[in-house]
């Protein structure tokens, strides 16, 4: 395990041995991975297995029962005042359900970051946030509140927000859920599209079938049973080879 | 010019002047660029932007060639070289394409203003007199048949409404009779007339003060819960689900409520009027008048009919609580905070509705000689 000094600046995520305990409950314990620079990596498993603890977990929102979370060498969860800014600045947040302020319309919503970390004049993170909003496909909802979007629309405002600032990770949680499978498969589209071309690393979190197999390079499958991490790898190979009951009934949709 | 890593530099050609950026166009380049960028581009004369010299380029530093291209009537963007930021360029200018700026909306003269202001206070009001309407017609349906009223749900909110805010009652009576008896002694004692501070005090408080008293706590505590519950069912589109399934929310969900206010606020105001003359009478002993002299005061300048109209009014103001608090309910939007703005219309609404009709009950009961 790399020290602390002598982190791989191409490892921008990195789990080493993270426990989570609600009182007496174990969550799950000694999961470790790496997120290496320009991948796709998921983290997949069935409802409640803990995949959007795991992932408030690495983006520093809860500290760990025991082990350390790193994104781009630095324990988020840790870290205060000026460093915590600069790290914030560079990851980028998708909620489940988008978490857009409803007080602001979605323009205004995809602005903030730059407000909050740039000296950007209005006019300009405007013209940023139009473009980021064209990218996800929401051209003609600038204007429009929280309220008056769809789940989808929700979702793609979320990660406009989340390209704010041009990340280096992107994390997601569930961009699928919810979704029918036409917006659901465009927002995959996107997502490839931004990995492959600014070279986002993404995080995503997913338990869509579809989505894992279409985006993902390698994934990481929790378990609630076994408490911790049952399988690691490509998804497609893992789909093909692995003979864990738990994983062969979750790539073959069969009841457990 | 040179801004962090950035630099801003014009080149003579041929067919006019060339702006000339170069290094590395980040965010922190873009930002203290911006303005600069823009105003120069604007200038006349300048026939080319050259971004050929870009070592670095990000969606915030594409966004600002893009726009700069626009401000100067666009006019020719040489790209950058370095195939990422070409490509950086070439997203944000689809995105941006994608995203036109909205037309700004409509000017509104002010005549036209007044006029859609008047045409939204009307139809405001006719949504209240429907409102109104549809709570009579179910209530004299419920009236025919009153087995059909969810006896659960009355039970549940005369609890709620009721007996939750009896020590809130009884501690708001007992200082509101103190502070009043306690504050007209100050100018009575100059005349040695404490021997009217209990008439004083009892009529003012079972005429008026105690059922004004209960219909602001019953406003605060129910009359917002009402709203806020109703809201967030709407919200939630339990309300609807009401509907579909053929369930009118009208007796199952809002006479129940009314009711309750209804009833409760009589006795809400009957415990503020007794604790209030108990507090009165603290004082009292306080300054020196036996017990049997106050109760004796009373039972010669109080009458009955005061503590009846009182505990009247405080019915109506009941009903007028409920009807407000199941209606902002009823009414609310989509969106995260219109439960909240439920609640607040409802507790506003409630106040300033029964002050209103308090001032018409006086008008009321003086015609009548009550
Ligand atoms: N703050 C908390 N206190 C107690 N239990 C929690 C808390 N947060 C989450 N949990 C539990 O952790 C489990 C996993 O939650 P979550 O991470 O949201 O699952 P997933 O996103 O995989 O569906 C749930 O069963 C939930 O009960
Ligand atoms: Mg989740």
């Amino acid at each position: 395990m790399a020290g602390e000094g002598a982190a791989d600046p191409e490892i921008l995520v990195e789990a080493q041995g993270i426990a989570m305990r609600f009182g007496e409950q174990t969550l799950f314990e000694g999961v470790s991975f790496t997120v290496r620079r320009g991948e796709i990596f998921v983290i997949l498993g069935a409802s409640g297995c803990g995949k959007s603890t795991l992932l408030k977990i690495l983006i520093g929102l809860y500290p760990p029962s025991s082990g350390r979370a790193l994104v781009l060498g630095e324990e988020l969860c840790r870290l205060t005042g000026r460093r915590r800014l600069a790290a914030l600045s560079r990851i980028g947040v998708m909620w489940q359900q988008g978490a857009l302020l409803g007080s602001l319309d979605v323009l205004s919503n995809v602005a903030l970051p730059m407000e909050q970390h740039t000296a950007l004049p209005p006019e300009a993170r405007e013209a940023i946030a139009r473009a980021k909003l064209g990218l996800v496909g929401l051209g003609d909802a600038l204007r429009k509140l929280p309220a008056e979007l769809s789940g989808g629309m929700l979702k793609r405002a979320g990660i406009a927000r989340a390209l704010a600032l041009d990340p280096e990770v992107l994390f997601l949680d569930e961009p699928g859920a919810g979704l029918d499978p036409v917006t659901s498969a465009g927002l995959d589209r996107l997502i490839l599209t931004l990995a492959r071309e600014s070279g986002t690393t993404f995080v995503v979190v997913t338990h869509e079938l579809a989505s894992i197999l279409a985006i993902g390079d390698r994934c990481v499958m929790l378990d609630r049973q076994a408490r911790g991490i049952i399988a690691q790898g490509d998804p497609r190979r893992l789909r093909e080879e692995c003979d864990i009951p738990a994983v062969r009934a979750f790539f073959r949709r069969e009841a457990a | 010019m040179r801004v962090g890593e950035a630099e801003l530099a014009e080149r003579q050609e041929a067919g006019g002047r060339v702006l000339v950026v170069s290094g590395r166009l980040d965010v922190h380049a873009a930002a203290s660029l911006w303005r600069q960028m823009l105003a120069a581009a604007r200038r006349p004369g300048l026939c080319a932007l050259d971004a050929r010299g870009l070592s670095a380029l990000d969606s915030a530093g594409a966004v600002l060639l893009i726009e700069a291209q626009r401000a100067a009537g666009g006019i020719a963007l040489i790209p950058p070289e370095l195939p990422s930021a070409r490509a950086a360029l070439e997203r944000m200018a689809r995105g941006l394409r994608a995203a036109p700026l909205p037309p700004p909306p409509p000017a509104v003269g002010p005549i036209t203003r007044i006029g859609l202001f008047a045409l939204g206070v009307l139809a405001a009001a006719a949504r209240r007199i429907t409102f109104l309407g549809e709570v009579t017609l179910a209530a004299l349906a419920l009236a025919r048949r009153p087995w059909g009223l969810r006896r659960q749900e009355l039970l549940r909110h005369l609890e709620e409404a009721g007996t939750r805010a009896f020590g809130l009652c009884v501690l708001l009576g007992t200082l509101l009779g103190i502070i009043l008896a306690f504050q007209s002694s100050i100018p009575m004692r100059k005349f040695g007339a404490e021997l009217f501070i209990p008439q004083l005090v009892g009529i003012a408080l079972l005429r008026e003060l105690g059922a004004l008293m209960a219909a602001i706590i019953l406003a605060g505590r129910s009359g917002s819960a009402f709203a806020a519950e109703l809201g967030t069912m709407r919200v939630n589109e339990e309300i609807d689900a009401l509907t579909t399934m053929g369930i009118d929310p009208l007796p199952w969900l809002i006479l129940p409520r009314i009711l309750a206010a209804m009833l409760v606020m009589p006795v809400l105001a009957l415990v503020v009027n007794l604790t209030g003359l108990v507090g009165m009478g603290v004082v009292m002993g306080g300054l020196g008048v036996p017990a049997g002299l106050v109760i004796a005061q009373l039972q010669q300048w109080v009458e009955v009919k005061d503590l009846l109209g009182g505990l009247f009014k405080a019915a109506m103001f009941g009903l007028v609580i409920g009807i407000i608090g199941c209606r902002c309910g009823m009414r609310a939007g989509g969106g995260p905070r219109a439960v909240g703005d439920a609640a607040t219309a409802a507790v506003v609404g409630s106040i300033v509705a029964v002050v209103m009709m308090d001032g018409l009950f006086a008008l009321l009961f003086f015609r009548l000689g009550w």
